[in-house]
């Protein structure tokens, strides 16, 4: 850790070396982030049961730095989705992002938070979380075992290093726009989609899409 | 076997006269009953022949004739086949059939289900609300008439697909992007939401008091909740901290297993089965290939029952011991117990994984056997858990939990249910059993090789939530004693019957199999029409089921104490709301 922390670039005196590091204010910002993320406790399905055992003592997660997970989503920088994604349960999801306090970060744990996974065509399931909030790693599987969410949680690590106070955007002037809650109707409904669903629904029926309907 | 279960040897047609008809299509049993004597027939049902437990309500929708039925199959909690009788009603809007709540409280959710699912309406129902989606939704999903939105083909494999081979999806072609659809005409900005004040107008009040006004204070635990073992959601009316009403809102993880189950082949269903109840997917496995099975006529070699048997007993170990973990998490002590829990498990995981290639999601069972034998050293490992690791482990947490000063305090006396309670709610499991009914379906109605193993059916009699525990402790010595019997017998041979297949041939009728799963009495209803698919697949979910009695058992009890007998009855959520 201290090597890539402490790339000078210029000589530090023999005397001095372990006792002064000199580094960039990035590094060591997002040293100190990688290292101390808190998940949400947040359990959606079967994937939530794996989740738990990374948790526990065979992978450890406090290993790195992440063994606190908070129910309070304003506690918290990550939301694993670990599990299915269900129409009824999405409007909630999006609310608990909305209120988790920036940077914050999404981890789409499994084949359905990442894409719906098998119980994809379902009518009460969500085509993958990232339809409503955006994500930042996405772990195959179903579900991933501990080892592929650790795998996971590292990527996101390597995420994090990436970034730069410079561009991130919460230190931006205005605070960042809440994801609009979606609302449950006659089927889900995300308010930024009205206009295509009122075209859809309002427009007379065409000839060809009778035919396709009565297909 | 299959006429021993199936055929009741009382003669409902002595006593009910023409109430009653046996129901004589081919591959079907029991009884059709005339709607208008549902209720008389069922209540002598209960009172004279002793059939007091309902285990399992759901509904059929027989599109092509025209017809719906509800399909009831009730048992005698001193145990015995199951009885099933039928209610069928004309296909016509709305489809009203007698409600049976007055008779078996437990009915209540059941029905609310079937009304949910299939647009059946219970007529005397206390409750009649949708259960699994949300009110306002289009539709009731399980009519074979309903589409959803990426609907493609009435059955798998789909022709785009298969066998041609080009890949092209319907989602692709979607307005959307999405998995929605819209009735026409409807518009979004000119729409009334539908509140859930059903639900807040459900709940009982606490009665006003002139002398001392009294604010009405509902709670909503959930679903985003440390305590909800998942998405699960309670509303909850206080009188002080004293819990008045409590209604279980659930739905959250409702992932439509029967809709898609009736789209796919009976092999196909298998993996889908692992994630009902995702903690213990060997036994949901049993319970369906043990239906299809009864259909099919087929028994799995000798090798295969005492496998199966030994997966079922570690899943049910390996649950409880989770169950116990998660449950002390509830009373507080967190993490800590759940920790030693969950290292325990990873030993019977690691068994799994050699075994069934998986940790959690094994898809192991199948129709005549199991997918593969026990790769070398395996049984080894077993026996090895079951005489040296396990008992030493049960010992070790008996020790640290059972006379703890706290978790008694905690649990003595809360959430109590008594005996008649808990059979006329259809609950099952440990919770069933906590309360002093020994009913346990390896002994009642005994599947599989059970009669043959030596072991006690785990029986409590306070019926609070330290019972609950305490049942669960005992169960996992009887498991063990089980797995130390099963290892020793195992013999050498073949684990499944004939080859396997693709596809499997059931012929047309239909079967209700069941086991004793770890949360409590799992069944699974298929109806088959002779073609490649269920024609209707339905899930008893026990941990479903058993929430019918989480109110009953809440009430009086503080706000603090609802979250333990929540913890106490041991829910999955995958298995609740299917
Ligand atoms: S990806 Fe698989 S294991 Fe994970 S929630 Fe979905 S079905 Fe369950």
């Amino acid at each position: 850790m201290s090597e890539s922390l402490n790339s000078p670039g210029y000589e530090i005196p023999d005397e001095l070396q372990g006792t002064v590091a000199i580094t960039t204010l990035d590094r060591i910002y997002n040293w100190g982030r990688r290292n101390s993320i808190w998940p949400m406790m947040f359990g959606l399905a079967c994937c939530a049961i794996e989740m738990i055992c990374t948790a526990a003592s065979r992978y450890d997660l406090a290993r790195f730095g992440m063994e606190v997970m908070r129910p309070s989503p304003r506690q918290t920088d990550l939301m694993i989705v670990s599990g299915t994604v269900t129409k009824k349960m999405v409007p909630q999801i999006v609310r608990l992002y909305n209120q988790m306090a920036e940077p914050r970060y999404v981890l789409a744990m499994g084949a359905c938070a990442s894409g719906g996974g098998p119980f994809k065509e379902g009518y009460n399931v969500v085509s993958g979380i990232d339809k409503y909030i955006p994500v930042d790693v996405y772990v195959p599987g179903c579900p991933p075992t501990p080892q592929a969410l650790l795998h996971g949680l590292i990527k996101l690590q390597e995420k994090i290093d990436q970034q730069s106070l410079k561009e991130v955007p919460w230190y931006k002037k205005a605070p960042s726009e809440p994801i609009p809650v979606p609302v449950l109707g006659p089927d889900i409904m995300d308010p930024r989609d009205y206009e295509k669903i009122k075209q859809f629904t309002l427009q007379p029926v065409t000839p060809v899409q009778e035919e396709e309907l009565s297909a | 076997m299959t006429e021993q279960t199936l055929t009741p040897t009382l003669n409902l047609e002595e006593r009910f006269g023409d109430w009653v008809t046996p129901d004589t299509r081919k591959g079907y049993e029991g009884y059709l009953v005339a709607p208008e004597h549902l209720i008389d027939c069922a209540a002598a049902l209960r009172d004279e022949f002793g059939y007091d437990y309902l285990a399992s309500l759901t509904a059929v929708d027989y599109l092509p004739d025209g017809k719906m039925e509800v399909v009831y199959h009730v048992s005698q909690s001193t145990g015995g086949a199951p009885l099933v009788f039928k209610v069928q009603v004309p296909r016509e809007d709305p489809v009203t059939v007698p409600s049976l709540v007055s008779v078996y409280p437990g009915a209540e959710f059941q029905e609310r289900e079937a009304w949910d699912l299939m647009g059946i309406r219970f007529e005397g129902h206390p409750d009649l609300r949708r259960i699994l989606m949300w009110e306002g939704f289009e539709g009731h999903p399980l009519r074979k008439d309903w589409k959803e939105a990426y609907y493609e083909e009435d059955t798998k494999p789909f022709k785009s697909r298969w066998p041609a081979g080009q890949v092209h999806r319907v989602e692709d072609t979607l307005p959307f992007g999405k998995n929605v659809k819209y009735p026409q005409g409807f518009d979004p900005e000119k729409w009334t939401p539908v509140e859930e004040e059903a639900l807040y107008a459900s709940l009982k009040r606490v009665p006003a008091d002139e002398d001392l006004p009294t604010e009405q204070l509902i709670v909503n635990l959930g679903p985003q909740h440390p305590s909800t073992h998942g998405v699960f959601r309670m509303a909850v009316t206080l009188d002080g901290e004293t819990i008045v009403d409590l209604k279980p809102v659930m739905g959250y993880l409702h992932r439509n297993h029967e809709k898609i189950g009736e789209r796919n082949t009976y092999l196909m269903n298998i993996p889908f089965t692992d994630r009902l109840d995702y903690l213990s997917s060997l036994s949901n496995n049993f319970g369906y290939v043990l239906a299809v099975e009864k259909l099919m006529g087929i028994k799995p070699p000798e090798r295969a029952e005492y496998i199966r048997v030994i997966m079922a007993e570690l899943t049910r170990i390996q649950n409880h011991l989770f169950a116990i973990g998660m449950f002390l998490n509830d009373l507080g002590a967190f993490f800590t117990p759940s920790l030693y829990a969950i290292e325990e498990r990873e030993l019977i995981l690691d068994t799994f994984e050699a075994v069934t290639g998986s940790r959690m999601m094994c898809n192991y069972m199948r129709f005549g056997g199991v997918a593969r034998d026990f790769p070398p050293g395996q049984l080894e490992r077993v026996r090895d858990l079951a005489f040296n690791r396990l008992p030493a482990i049960v010992d070790e947490f008996d020790a640290y939990l059972t006379n703890n000063e706290i978790v008694r305090a905690r649990c003595e006396g809360v959430g109590v249910l008594t005996p008649e309670q808990a059979i006329a709610y259809s609950t099952c499991g440990p919770v069933l059993r906590a309360s002093g009914v020994p009913y346990d379906l390896r002994r009642a109605d005994p599947y599989s090789i059970y009669d043959r193993f030596d072991f006690d059916v785990a029986v409590r009699y306070h019926g609070d939530v330290y019972d609950r525990y305490l049942v669960r402790m005992d169960e996992i010595r009887q498991s063990i004693r089980i797995l130390q019997q099963a290892v020793e017998q195992i013999p050498e041979g073949p684990v499944i019957e004939g080859k396997q297949q693709y596809q499997v041939r059931v012929p047309a009728g239909e079967a209700y199999g069941r086991v004793e799963g770890p949360k409590g009495e799992l069944g699974f209803y298929v109806v088959s029409n002779g073609k490649p698919n269920p024609w209707r697949y339905h899930v008893r979910a026990p941990s479903f089921i058993n929430l019918t009695a989480l109110a009953e058992m809440c009430k009086g009890n503080k706000i603090a104490d609802a979250v333990i007998i929540l913890g106490s009855i041991d829910i999955v959520l995958g298995e609740t709301d299917r």
